[in-house]
């Protein structure tokens, strides 16, 4: 069964695609570098809370990145290797994590959309399909 | 979200996006405008110099990307400094990367200097001569430089990732957003640090825990700190914003009396009533010292590590001065810029003597050198402290530089109960 969620909040897009996904809430905000191996796709922050965690595949939510201007490089590496998060939901724009997409969408011609989004409710599904048209119009479906 | 009727692009901007200057600038006007749209900009701007930390290998996207852009002849516009990389060119035995790794760190370095880029290598380019004054517009990269250059220099730039800092210095161009508009570099959280004893605020160490506390209090926003000595240093400020933007997104705050756009609170928040207001103690910056450290007081240590971000001149000079006729039991290394050592060779001899290995070029905790044999490291550095656990999987503690030395010396964790007021 599927459950519609799109409104009231508007969901921003910061780089466009469509991807489906566990939905893993983040406690924390993340730094790619320093956070995530590109090469396994684990959460390697000692300091975060959910440490350990594989982000492959995951619809990411989290409120913002943090840190280190080289998350962008991070991200996309992760993008390359199989290894990042199917989407990225965030709850302030950052710059940053849509460049990792952005640059990866370039090169590789995989896309991760990353949007922004300030409705809570993205997180109470076990699954999510963030649909992010390059015309700025998104929805995030829960499962 | 692309071809945003919100985006209002010059004739110049629209002839690259077209492709009328070759497909680097065409990929390049690409992403700057697509990051423009995200932050809702209203135009692009020109920015006068660009520091690249595109050039630091996490593997074959970066070099897949530069070489995108050198394929394409691509050259900068503006004057560009390079960050740190993986290897340390003038100490070239020091890293330990494997065959393959290094020789993709090496293809990044060679790219991004035949793009144009000036072979600085530093985290730190506000050590160099150049560098920007108050209201200027750049695109630098590197969050500790980032948030130098908003909040010690007055210059203006937003928070740029590795990938647009070579974009913005192919075009000159740069989002009219974020930290470069006025209203955006007004604070809304205030921290007010209160009885700091003066022998601890004599050390960077005593910044770097305000600046972790802020970091992990405030996220993005831009905080006012009030209770700074007026005689704060660079140094000092340059270890505040290190570590405030690693434990959060920080890339601007003010110290009232001290930067150049907060000669008063009021001038520092525009007037707007602060969304969050707290006040730092000694009890707080020792809850940071604490939580940037995974080993305690007596704990055996195997090294130290100091210069994160990279020792200024100044700084070399106090370590000299610290180490000199010292016996230090554990290796001690230093990381600095290949331009700040250049002009350091009286220091630079102290502390060959005193047996302190000097790294240039990269630092320690970005690339394999300091041996898993030789930990616990113990660093004056809250970034460093913040980063090590996860990136290199070793013990840390954090410490003022003169316990740094001091625990080189007696190859335990020393703490000085007078400068934190332990009971």
């Amino acid at each position: 069964m599927t459950e519609r969620a799109t409104a009231p909040a508007p969901v921003r897009v910061l780089a466009p695609g469509v991807a489906s996904g566990e939905v893993l809430v983040l406690d924390e905000p993340l730094s790619f570098w320093g956070g995530l191996n590109p090469e396994t796709g684990e959460l390697i922050d000692a300091h975060h809370p959910q440490a350990g965690a594989s982000l492959t595949g995951k619809v990411l939510v989290m409120t913002s990145g943090r840190g280190s201007s080289s998350s962008s490089y991070v991200l996309a590496e992760a993008i390359r290797a199989g290894t990042a998060p199917a989407a990225v939901v965030l709850a302030e724009p950052d710059p940053i994590v849509a460049l990792g997409a952005i640059v990866a969408s370039e090169l590789y011609g995989i896309t991760v959309p990353v949007v922004v989004s300030a409705d809570p409710g993205v997180a109470t599904g076990q699954g999510a399909t963030v649909r992010a048209e390059s015309d700025g119009r998104a929805e995030i479906t829960l499962v | 979200m692309l071809g945003s009727p919100s985006l209002a692009l010059s004739d110049d901007d629209r002839a690259a996006l077209r492709g009328d200057r070759g497909e680097p600038e065409q990929l390049s006007m690409r992403i700057i405008t697509r990051i423009a749209e995200a932050m809702q900009a209203s135009e692009l701007i020109d920015v006068t110099s660009a520091h690249i930390d595109g050039c630091l290998y996490h593997g074959r996207a970066g070099l897949d990307f530069a070489r995108r852009l050198t394929g394409g002849g691509a050259r900068v516009t503006v004057p560009a400094t390079l960050n740190v990389s993986s290897l340390d060119l003038l100490h070239p035995g020091l890293v330990r990367l494997d065959a393959d790794t290094a020789a993709g760190g090496r293809a990044l370095m060679d790219a991004y200097v035949s793009m144009g880029c000036r072979p600085t290598w530093t985290c730190a380019p506000y050590q160099l001569p150049e560098r920007p004054r108050l209201g200027e517009h750049v695109a630098w990269a590197e969050s500790n430089a980032i948030v130098f250059a908003n909040s010690v220099l007055g210059a203006r730039t937003g928070r740029y990732g590795d990938f647009i800092d070579i974009c913005c210095a192919i075009t000159g161009r740069a989002p009219a957003a974020g930290l470069h508009l006025d209203e955006e570099r007004l604070a809304r959280a205030v921290f007010r640090v209160e009885g700091v004893p003066d022998a601890l605020f004599r050390d960077e160490a005593a910044y770097a825990a305000i600046g972790h506390l802020i970091g992990r209090a405030t996220g993005s926003m831009v905080p006012a700190i009030t209770g700074l000595p007026d005689d704060t240093t660079e140094d000092q400020l340059k270890a505040l914003g290190a570590a405030a933007a690693s434990s959060g997104s920080l890339a601007m705050f003010h110290a009232v009396g001290v930067t150049p756009e907060a000669p008063t609170l009021e001038a520092a928040t525009g007037g707007l009533e602060p969304v969050l207001d707290v006040t730092l103690d000694l009890s707080s910056l020792r809850a940071a010292r604490d939580e940037l450290s995974t080993v305690q007081l007596g704990a055996a240590v195997g090294s130290v590590s100091l210069g994160a971000p990279h020792y200024s001149a100044a700084e070399l000079r106090r370590l000299a001065g610290l180490v000199r006729g010292r016996t230090l039991v554990v290796p001690v290394y230093v990381n600095t810029g290949r331009g700040v050592l250049a002009e350091s060779a009286d220091a630079a001899e102290t502390l060959h003597a005193a047996g302190v290995t000097i790294v240039t070029d990269t630092c320690t905790y970005i690339t394999p050198i300091i041996e898993r044999a030789t930990t616990p490291v113990v660093t004056d550095s809250g970034k460093w402290a913040w980063y090590a656990p996860g990136n290199l999987g070793f013990d840390v503690a954090f410490a003022t530089l003169e316990e740094c030395i001091d625990s080189a010396e007696a190859g335990r964790l020393v703490r000085d109960e007078r400068a934190w007021g332990d009971d």
